[in-house]
């Protein structure tokens, strides 16, 4: 065992990971490296086309194959074919068509389910596949979102009768207020901008295994989740296995980025073709699969209107989304645009605001969360449209945001939005961020640049932004008709020898709970950091969470560990009072030790009394044995990273190929557990938030074919593509959770789109260049330029 | 995905390779360095019942200093080539283009013999065996021959290596005194395939362009030369205005392609860009 005496402060401590060397090495238990005997492996045929009837389907020819147990389309499946839910009915209106697992007579998009074969082995499933007869009959399909909302649109769904899911509207002030600020102002800047679909792109590709368990009755369910919890209680409603005989583990997961939030079709098949057929049932999808039955991210369209005073004062911020469902809606679907509608105003005060937004349904693989889900939207919105109008009335664009951000002294501030910011100090962090970037020499350098007509300009791109994270209150889910809460649980146990136990009900893919968990009930217990076991991602060994998604694994799950130690401390103390023969307020806590005040020699460690209470030999009279304690935390309030981020990219102007010269982030995320976790999910963010402006983009033909349907075209940078990010931070704790925390997973992906694109856009200005589309492919940027060249806008 | 069934044979000679093919005729295929071919094979876009793996006969590996030509095995990786100090020394277009092929990965396995043969029109070193005139020799059961780099490019994905024959080795002559050369690629990320690539070898006298040869990648189904750039090249003064003037003809004869990489139109003023920047970078402009 570790010396106690070694034990300092573990908060605070930028401890290397403790998950590194399996995770690295592989050394573990992904889902795919489960085998278990007499499994039976599950191969998809999915549909080539975007919209189509199936005019004949034979499944079989498959049974012919070598190894071949069985052939399934929705017909043969019968009552076991489930549909996909969605939990998220965000109007009482909403139109949500049924989604099964397996197609029933019309596939709508590409890759959706037409049928399934079960063999021996993955590749003689594969191979089955092609004994599968299937035919189509073209139907019209609808990629646009403006067409589909269009009349006379083919429908995706033709029951339905209407490609609109759901019109959703926001008015704080009332329907009238928008329209009073805009009368008031001097300028009113009007952009469309396209927040293109992007792909989530986990490195360990999705995966399930179902097996029946021996005579217990049973299933497990291993899966590549983000959300074992949420996902059990969803494949019981969905196939009627009872929750208690349903177990479900998340084993080392490889990513997930919002991607893996979800109850997907393929573990609805698994599951319940395990049930029935009694023997295991395992599926890992191919990265083709995953490009176009994994669901999407963003695809918005985001016309966005702003009104000011000439001298720069902000009155009010019109926003009018489209956003794409695509072809059915997913777990929280719907819900993803509003997720980014309290975040258009940003970190501005204004008088008011207006948010409309109507969701669509197109022939396209559904959407869901991607990392920031909704606020990476909204914030590349406000970021843009801020630079637009900095531009429009001639104003620096960091002075026209100094203007009207909420100062540091107005926290807390209920924005326009409704929300109420805990705390920030944005003029910290934006000092802090200048410096760094040494934001006034590159001015200067872009003047000289512009000045002698250099072929390679020099833009700087700035992105104030913040974010609300930590999901969430289960009141403020519930008023938006979230079907489920936003709490987090711990259980906290001390064993008999010291060691300690730590179940979470957050699920990490890659985060590194481990160790930031460790070094908060380390501190709490006094037990080092080395000595505590962070057990989660089983609903038997962890039967109580909400998982990990929209950076709340810290900022809610922490709370409940910060508690649930207190709570043993608490238990401790009464047990070493008893034995040290004195009252429990006379005893300190310092470092794991209790000692008495005023007798320091009469002292007890807290791991001596968790083997008295495992013994309980001699505890106080009506206290329960064993040393352990729970906590279930429903969040206060959501929290409010912010930071400055600000770029410099050099566009050349003959090839409109843009590079990134350096990158700047000072990050306020309140108090750090660990500061190289941080910097860690700060590059992650980065990189896949300059992904988005400058590489990634799921681009559709009009039939539906996914033409970015694998890695040669659908392009995830890697380390060469991106400079040496500088990233520092600025500790304003928060104030709605005892540990001051706020979340720091989404925030980089959130903050860097806009930076990336208004530098792009800055370089080119002199040219009349206003707005730049996503991604900034070279040949985009070409383009624009020289349409811009030539006086259009 | 998961490729077909196929059978698998590592013969240890050029002969042995040669008969493992004819013996399983027309689905035989042959794999070198893996690189395009386990794609093909798992995205089922190929389906061959035999695979002849030549990555391991010695004869078709190694890079060797003829005097006034260097000889590269067909199976010599990625790695070996751009690391060799006799390419580096004496073929460094080769060197410079090769080391912008992917990533370490791929250069690892993937071969200069199998980046040809495959003949994939966006693959960055045909371009180059074409401005350097390099000359491969192909082996089938008819014995040997030797085919220069003008010839050997047929269609996309196509040469003129038949399907019962092997690429042995690749013969590049060195250039001598007064070139310099450049390879200009133009990708979106730094593993990516050119979207356009220029491969430019320029000889330069008393401050003039004596001779220009210039390969073309991804610019039509083969890699072409710029002709046309070439001889307005010759006799002009190295000066990057000039070359700029000369390289404006670099899309003619060409036939490029609209992908999501690059429409026509833009591919072509890359073209005529690159053309220029490679030209006065090999120049020393
Ligand atoms: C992710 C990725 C990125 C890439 N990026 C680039 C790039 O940027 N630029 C670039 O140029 N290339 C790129 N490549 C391709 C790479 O250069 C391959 O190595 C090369 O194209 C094929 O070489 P190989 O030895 O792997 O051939 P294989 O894959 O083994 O074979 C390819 C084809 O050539 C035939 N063949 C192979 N060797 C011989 C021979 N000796 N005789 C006759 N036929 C033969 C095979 O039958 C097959 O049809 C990339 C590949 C990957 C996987």
């Amino acid at each position: 065992m570790t010396e106690l005496a070694d034990h300092v402060a573990a908060i605070g401590r930028p401890i290397k990971r403790k998950e590194d060397a399996r995770l690295l090495t592989g050394k573990t238990q992904w889902t795919d490296n489960i085998q278990l005997p007499g499994a039976l492996h599950m191969a998809i045929l999915r549909s080539p086309m975007g919209h189509a009837k199936i005019t004949k389907l034979d499944v079989s020819g498959a049974l012919k194959y070598p190894g071949v147990e069985a052939a399934y389309s929705a017909t043969e499946l019968g009552d076991l074919n489930g549909s996909v839910p969605c939990v998220w009915p965000v109007t009482d209106d909403m139109v949500a068509p049924d989604f099964p697992a397996l197609a029933k007579g019309e596939v709508r998009h590409m890759g959706d389910c037409v049928a399934l074969v079960l063999a021996h082995t993955a590749a003689q499933a594969a191979d089955a596949l092609e004994g599968i007869v299937v035919e189509y009959a073209t139907l019209p399909a609808v990629i646009d979102m403006e067409a589909a909302i269009a009349d006379g649109s083919p429908l995706v769904h033709s029951d339905k009768g209407t490609n609109k899911c759901y019109t959703y509207h926001l008015q704080p002030q009332g329907d009238s207020a928008y329209a009073e600020a805009k009368a008031k102002a001097d300028v009113v800047v009007k952009r469309r901008f396209i927040n293109q679909r992007l792909i989530p792109a986990f490195m360990e590709p999705r995966a399930v295994v179902a097996a029946p368990m021996g005579t217990s009755g049973e299933l497990t369910i291993w899966s590549a989740t983000q959300v074992p919890h949420v996902l059990r209680v969803l494949l019981t409603l969905v196939t009627g296995v009872p929750e208690n005989k349903l177990r479900v583990v998340a084993p080392d997961v490889g990513g997930g980025f919002g991607g893996k939030l979800q109850c997907y079709r393929e573990e609805i098949l698994c599951v319940a073709l395990a049930n029935k057929l009694g023997r295991p049932i395992k599926w890992t999808e191919t990265r083709s699969e995953d490009m176009v039955a994994t669901h999407h991210g963003r695809d918005q369209i985001q016309d966005i209107e702003i009104a000011a005073t000439k001298d720069g004062k902000l009155l009010g911020l019109k926003v009018d989304l489209i956003a794409n469902m695509g072809a059915y809606l997913q777990i929280i679907t719907p819900g993803i645009p509003l997720l980014g509608m309290f975040m258009y105003p940003g970190i501005y005060k204004m008088d008011a605001y207006d948010f409309t937004c109507i969701g669509v349904f197109t022939n396209t693989t559904p959407t869901d969360a991607y990392r920031g889900a909704g606020r990476p939207e909204s914030t590349y919105a406000i970021e843009r449209i801020m630079d637009e109008l900095a531009n429009e009335i001639g104003m620096e664009p960091m002075e026209l945001r100094k203007k009207n951000w909420i100062k540091h002294e107005e926290f807390p501030y209920t924005t326009v939005a409704g929300l109420t910011y805990d705390s920030g100090n944005y003029e910290a962090a934006t000092e802090k961020a200048l410096a760094l970037f040494k934001y006034d020499e590159l001015r200067k350098e872009q003047e000289k640049r512009r000045a002698s007509g250099d072929k390679v300009q020099l833009g700087i791109g700035i992105s104030t932004f913040t974010e609300m994270c930590g999901l969430a209150p289960s009141r403020t889910l519930g008023a938006l008709k979230y079907v489920a809460g936003g709490w987090e649980h711990c259980t906290i146990r001390v064993l008999p020898t010291g060691k300690v136990e730590l179940v979470t009900g957050t699920s990490p893919h890659g985060q590194g709970h481990e160790t930031a968990w460790s070094q908060i009930a380390s501190d709490t217990l006094g037990i080092p950091v080395d000595d505590i076991e962070v057990i989660h991602g089983d609903t038997r060994t962890s039967p109580y969470g909400m998982d990990t998604y929209g950076s709340r694994s810290l900022a809610v799950g922490g709370q409940a560990i910060l508690r649930a130690g207190e709570k043993v401390v608490e238990k401790a103390r009464l047990i070493a009072a008893h034995q040290l023969e004195c009252s429990p307020a006379d005893l300190e806590f310092d470092h794991g030790t209790f000692r008495v005040k005023g007798d320091p020699s009469k002292e007890k460690a807290i791991q001596a009394v968790a083997f008295e209470a495992f013994t309980a030999h001699d505890l106080p009279d009506g206290l329960e044995p064993t040393l352990q304690a729970e906590s279930t935390v429903d969040p206060q309030d959501f929290s409010y990273p912010h930071g400055t981020h600000l770029c410099a990219m050099e566009v050349d102007t003959e090839t409109g190929k843009s590079v990134m010269r350096s990158y700047v982030c000072v990050d306020d995320i309140g108090i750090q557990i660990n500061p190289l976790i941080v910097e860690g999910q700060v590059h992650g963010g980065l990189a896949q938030g300059i992904a988005q402006a400058l590489y990634e983009g799921a681009v559709y033909d009009s039939d539906g074919q996914l033409l970015t349907a694998s890695f040669a075209d659908y392009l995830v940078p890697g380390a060469p593509d991106l400079p040496s990010f500088t990233t520092d931070h600025t500790v304003t704790p928060s104030t709605t959770n005892p540990l001051g925390t706020k979340g720091v997973g989404e925030a980089g992906a959130i903050a860097s789109t806009p930076a990336v694109i208004n530098a792009i856009v800055d370089a080119l200005r002199p040219f009349g260049v206003n707005d730049m589309p996503m991604p900034a492919h070279p040949m985009t940027v070409w383009r624009t330029l020289n349409a811009a060249r030539q006086g259009g806008k | 995905m998961i490729p077909s069934t196929f059978d698998y044979v590592r013969p240890k000679s050029v002969d042995e390779a040669i008969a493992a093919l004819t013996a399983g005729g027309e689905d035989s295929k042959v794999i070198t360095g893996g690189q395009s071919m386990l794609p093909l094979l798992r995205l089922r876009m190929a389906a061959p019942s035999v695979l002849v793996d030549c990555a391991r006969i010695d004869e078709m590996k190694g890079i060797k200093d003829n005097g006034d030509s260097v000889t590269i095995g067909a199976a010599t990786t990625h790695l070996d080539v751009m690391s060799s100090d006799i390419v580096k020394s004496h073929v460094k277009l080769l060197a410079d283009a090769t080391a912008t092929v992917a990533d370490p990965q791929v250069r690892h396995r993937g071969t200069f013999g199998g980046a040809l043969a495959h003949g994939d029109p966006a693959g960055d070193l045909p371009a180059v065996a074409l401005a350097l005139d390099a000359t491969m020799e192909i082996a089938g059961p008819k014995g040997r021959r030797q085919v220069a780099a003008k010839d050997f490019f047929v269609d996309y994905f196509t040469t003129a290596v038949g399907p019962d024959e092997i690429l042995v080795s690749i013969t590049i002559p060195k250039l001598g005194k007064g070139w310099g050369t450049c390879y200009e690629k133009f990708n979106r990320t730094a593993n990516g395939w050119a979207i356009v690539g220029v491969a430019a070898a320029v000889k330069v006298e008393g401050g003039k362009i004596a001779e220009a040869r210039i390969g073309l990648t991804n610019c039509a189904a083969v890699p072409v030369r710029a002709s046309s750039v070439e001889s307005a090249l010759t006799g002009v003064a190295v000066s990057a205005t000039e070359i700029e003037a000369a390289s404006q003809s670099a899309a003619d004869g060409t036939r490029a392609t609209t992908d999501l990489g690059a429409d026509k139109e833009y591919r072509e003023h890359l073209m005529r860009v690159l053309t220029a920047r490679a030209v006065s970078c090999a120049a020393g402009a």
